[in-house]
């Protein structure tokens, strides 16, 4: 049972880093516009290079 | 959780619009616009190709930095500094988007933003920490014993603790203030299992007991964060639907002091200014004409379609448009005593009425309060009195009140009503107040206004045959020489075709135009200006008359234009065994002849608004639901007395603020679309209801038995939230 000291802070720690990649995300205002996300995606005008702005 | 249902978004939406609309007002809040950020609402844009036109051809323009469509609120925020939204709307027009200027300070990111931000943060924090209390709770109740059970359960408590301090913080304060009203909402139950369930867990932690519900209490926390995001967002989404409805009128007017021009808020004007009023315009007050001469469209106001002749000395109300001249005038009356205000105090009264109705997640939770206390009450009082046991009864109390939480209770209303409005907004029909689907559910009669919403603005020319084709060209030429909505429409029926070359070509305001062609003396304009009588009262279109020299005038027939989707509309609403009435202020011969058209049997024609109000009223005291369609001033009341009312976006702010949904597009066919979904919508809440009520029913005798593992609590818990979120979802196809 000695592998849980292990264990239990590699769960902890990982379940960490998704909360941090949430509020990340939060932060940086990607949950504004979830539909025009969902649709740019199918638009081939910036495929070669990203959009200059 | 009174307040997490259909609650309304406002007990007076008029009161939230006019101070907005007063900010908009403000010339000061307008510096901030210096920056060139323009926000455009685009109700049209809904796919990709959408995105990449609206962008392309913004950008495209000189002068425009950048260009950035939002598909979900559907617009388009525009970095342009130097250029107006007056120069890119033409721009999207001539791809094919119809898009409307809205107010960047109206629209900035408000509290309702923040505030959904931090319950998404909460959520976050709550499902991090159900999973990893998960984790460990599955190796309980797989079967880890002694050290290692106790060691499982003091990590959980490590999450618990500080998670259920932050996640469970809105239900914390809310249960509080409920308390402090001596009221018991839905929170205060909530809480109570939210503080018992980690007190009693810490305990048996503590005294290394079997049994700890850190996980039952996290997921309760997470779950009802949900709900109470999804019921928020939906609010946010219609509370920005109605500043973006003010953001679209703004009320101001010019005022004339000594001989200067000056824009000034509606709301500083005082009986005896004078302020002037251009072609196009609306009159923003009460009052006498002094000067100018020009046509008046009482449309908004009467439903009258006939422009009416404006010289001197005529009275004018707030709300008319005025046609084709100048025109100056002598404030009579402004503000609270306009009529205009006297329009919307019978708004408010009406509404004080509307205001009274219940949603039914207000009665659900109003029975499940006390139902949920009574029962862990009785739980503790039996068990302690049948064991003598203290911390066996307070588990089981803990148990039951985990139970019977209302998590799906909490979803079920929430879940349907995004789901609907959702699906209600991509078809172009945005929902304003809360309980509005649910009153719209029980509609059984239909009323619609005429002028302005099953009618287009613009007129349409009837008879292009009967004018020679020479005549045609002078006609055109004529007609492109006005902004009178008869003459726009003439030139829109006649383009195509090279214009005649005329002189002198000169505007009569309020009676037509005039020039020379070839010699001879044309005119276009009202019968009574060329000499002719005309009995326009008696016939269903409008007309206007054009001579040459000294020949008969001819007579230039045109009709209303049915908005489009009008016909589908009347007609599904037929065969969904709807009564349809149109109650219009115009002349009967124009309301039986559109109401022939649409194959509406019941009409009346000449109403006037209190004539609307009172005839909404009579339905209403012979029992039917009544959903009132209509736009102008004179359906304000009406739309206000009515069960539920959807009013075009074309509307009079007026008639948008009082009524609960708005069509976005120009189609009328929502319309029949969202009964159907209303009628959906509320049958989903029911059926949730009914599940989370059988739930209930098989889980809270055994918990009551003092069954209730841990592990069966957080199956039940999820497998009713879940259940009831599908079942919402549903509603999407």
């Amino acid at each position: 049972m000695e592998i849980l000291t292990i264990l239990i802070p590699v769960s902890l720690g990982l379940g960490a880093l998704g909360l941090v990649a949430f509020v990340w995300a939060l932060r940086s205002r990607q949950f504004e516009d979830p539909k025009g996300d969902a649709e740019r995606i199918l638009s081939d005008e910036w495929d070669d290079h990203p959009r200059p702005d | 959780m009174t307040d997490v249902g259909l609650a309304r978004i406002s007990a007076c939406p008029a009161c939230d619009a006019a101070p907005l609309a007063e900010r908009l007002a403000d010339p000061a809040a307008h510096a901030a616009q210096a920056d060139g950020t323009l926000i455009l609402s685009l109700p049209t844009a809904h796919c990709a190709t959408c995105i990449s036109d609206v962008e392309r051809a913004l950008i495209g323009l000189p002068g425009v930095r950048s260009a950035r469509v939002n598909l979900t609120l559907r617009r388009v925020t525009v970095d342009a500094p130097g250029l107006g939204a007056d120069d890119l709307i033409p721009v999207l027009g001539r791809i094919g988007y119809e898009a409307h200027e809205l107010d960047p300070e109206a629209l900035s990111a408000t509290a309702a933003d923040r505030q959904g931000r931090d319950l998404l943060m909460r959520i976050g924090v709550a499902g991090f920490a159900m999973m990893n209390i998960m984790i460990l709770s599955v190796a309980v109740w797989s079967g880890a014993e002694a050290a290692t059970r106790d060691l499982f359960h003091w990590i959980s408590a490590a999450i618990a603790l500080p998670t259920i301090a932050f996640a469970g913080q809105p239900f914390f304060s809310s249960a509080y203030a409920a308390l402090k009203a001596r009221r018991l909402g839905m929170d205060v139950p909530i809480s109570l299992a939210l503080i018992l369930a980690t007190a009693i867990s810490l305990f048996e932690t503590s005294a290394s007991g079997e049994h700890a519900y850190f996980d039952a209490a996290v997921m309760l926390c997470f779950f009802l964060l949900v709900g109470r995001y999804l019921d928020h967002r939906t609010r946010a989404i219609a509370r920005s639907a109605a500043a973006e409805l003010t953001a679209l009128e703004v009320p101001r007017a010019t005022r004339l002091r000594d001989g200067a021009e000056e824009v000034v808020p509606v709301a500083s004007l005082r009986p005896g200014d004078l302020i002037r009023i251009r072609p196009g315009n609306r009159v923003p007050a009460d009052g006498e004409i002094t000067e100018g001469r020009s046509e008046i469209d009482r449309a908004l106001l009467t439903g009258e379609t006939l422009p009416v002749a404006a010289a001197p000395g005529l009275m004018l109300s707030a709300g008319e448009v005025n046609l084709t001249g100048p025109l100056t005038l002598r404030v009579t009356a402004a503000g609270r005593d306009s009529s205009l205000a006297r329009l919307t105090a019978l708004v408010e009264a009406a509404e004080a009425a509307r205001g009274r109705y219940t949603s039914l997640a207000e009665r659900a939770s109003r029975g499940y309060a006390p139902v949920v206390h009574l029962l862990a009450l009785a739980s503790f009082s039996g068990w302690l009195w049948a064991t003598g046991d203290l911390r066996l009864a307070v588990n089981i109390a803990a148990a039951v009140l985990i139970i019977t939480c209302p998590c799906a209770l909490g979803l079920a209303v929430p879940a349907v009503a995004t789901a609907a409005s959702g699906r209600l907004f991509r078809r172009g029909l945005l929902i304003k107040d809360g309980t509005a689907l649910e009153r719209l559910a029980q509609v059984d009669t239909v009323v619609f206004d005429k002028t302005g919403t099953l009618t287009m603005e613009q007129p349409r020319l009837v008879s292009a045959e009967g004018l020679p084709v020479e005549l045609r060209l002078v006609a055109l030429a004529l007609a492109e020489g006005s902004a009178h909505p008869l003459s726009r429409a003439l030139a829109a029926a006649l383009a195509g075709e090279a214009p005649a070359p005329l002189q002198d070509q000169q505007e009569h305001p309020g009676y037509g135009v005039s020039a020379r062609w070839q010699g001879r003396e044309v005119r276009l304009g009202r019968a009574d200006w060329l000499g002719v009588r005309d009995d326009e009262a008696g016939r269903a279109g409008s007309a206007t008359w054009l001579s040459v020299g000294e020949k008969a005038p001819i007579r230039l027939d045109f009709t209303d234009r049915l908005r489009p989707g009008a016909e589908d509309c009347v007609a599904a609403l037929h065969a969904d065994g709807k009564r349809v009435i149109l109650l219009s202020g115009d002349r009967p011969a124009a309301v039986a002849d559109l109401a022939a058209r649409l194959g509406i049997a019941e009409y009346r024609a000449g109403v006037d608004p209190l004539g609307k109000a009172a005839a909404v009223e009579a339905l209403a005291g012979e029992g039917a639901h009544v959903l009132m369609v209509g736009d102008g001033l004179n359906d304000t009341a009406a739309l206000a007395r009515a069960h539920a009312s959807i009013s075009p976006a074309s509307a009079l702010d007026a008639a948008r603020v009082a009524s609960d949904m708005v069509l976005t597009g120009q189609d009328l066919s929502p319309v029949a679309d969202a009964l159907v979904t209303a009628r959906r919508a509320t049958a989903r809440i029911r059926e949730n209801f009914a599940i989370s009520i059988l739930y209930n029913i098989v889980a809270v005798p055994v918990a009551m038995a003092g069954l209730a593992t841990p592990l069966i609590a957080a199956l039940a818990m999820s497998v009713s939230s879940i259940t009831v979120t599908l079942n919402a979802l549903r509603l999407r196809r």
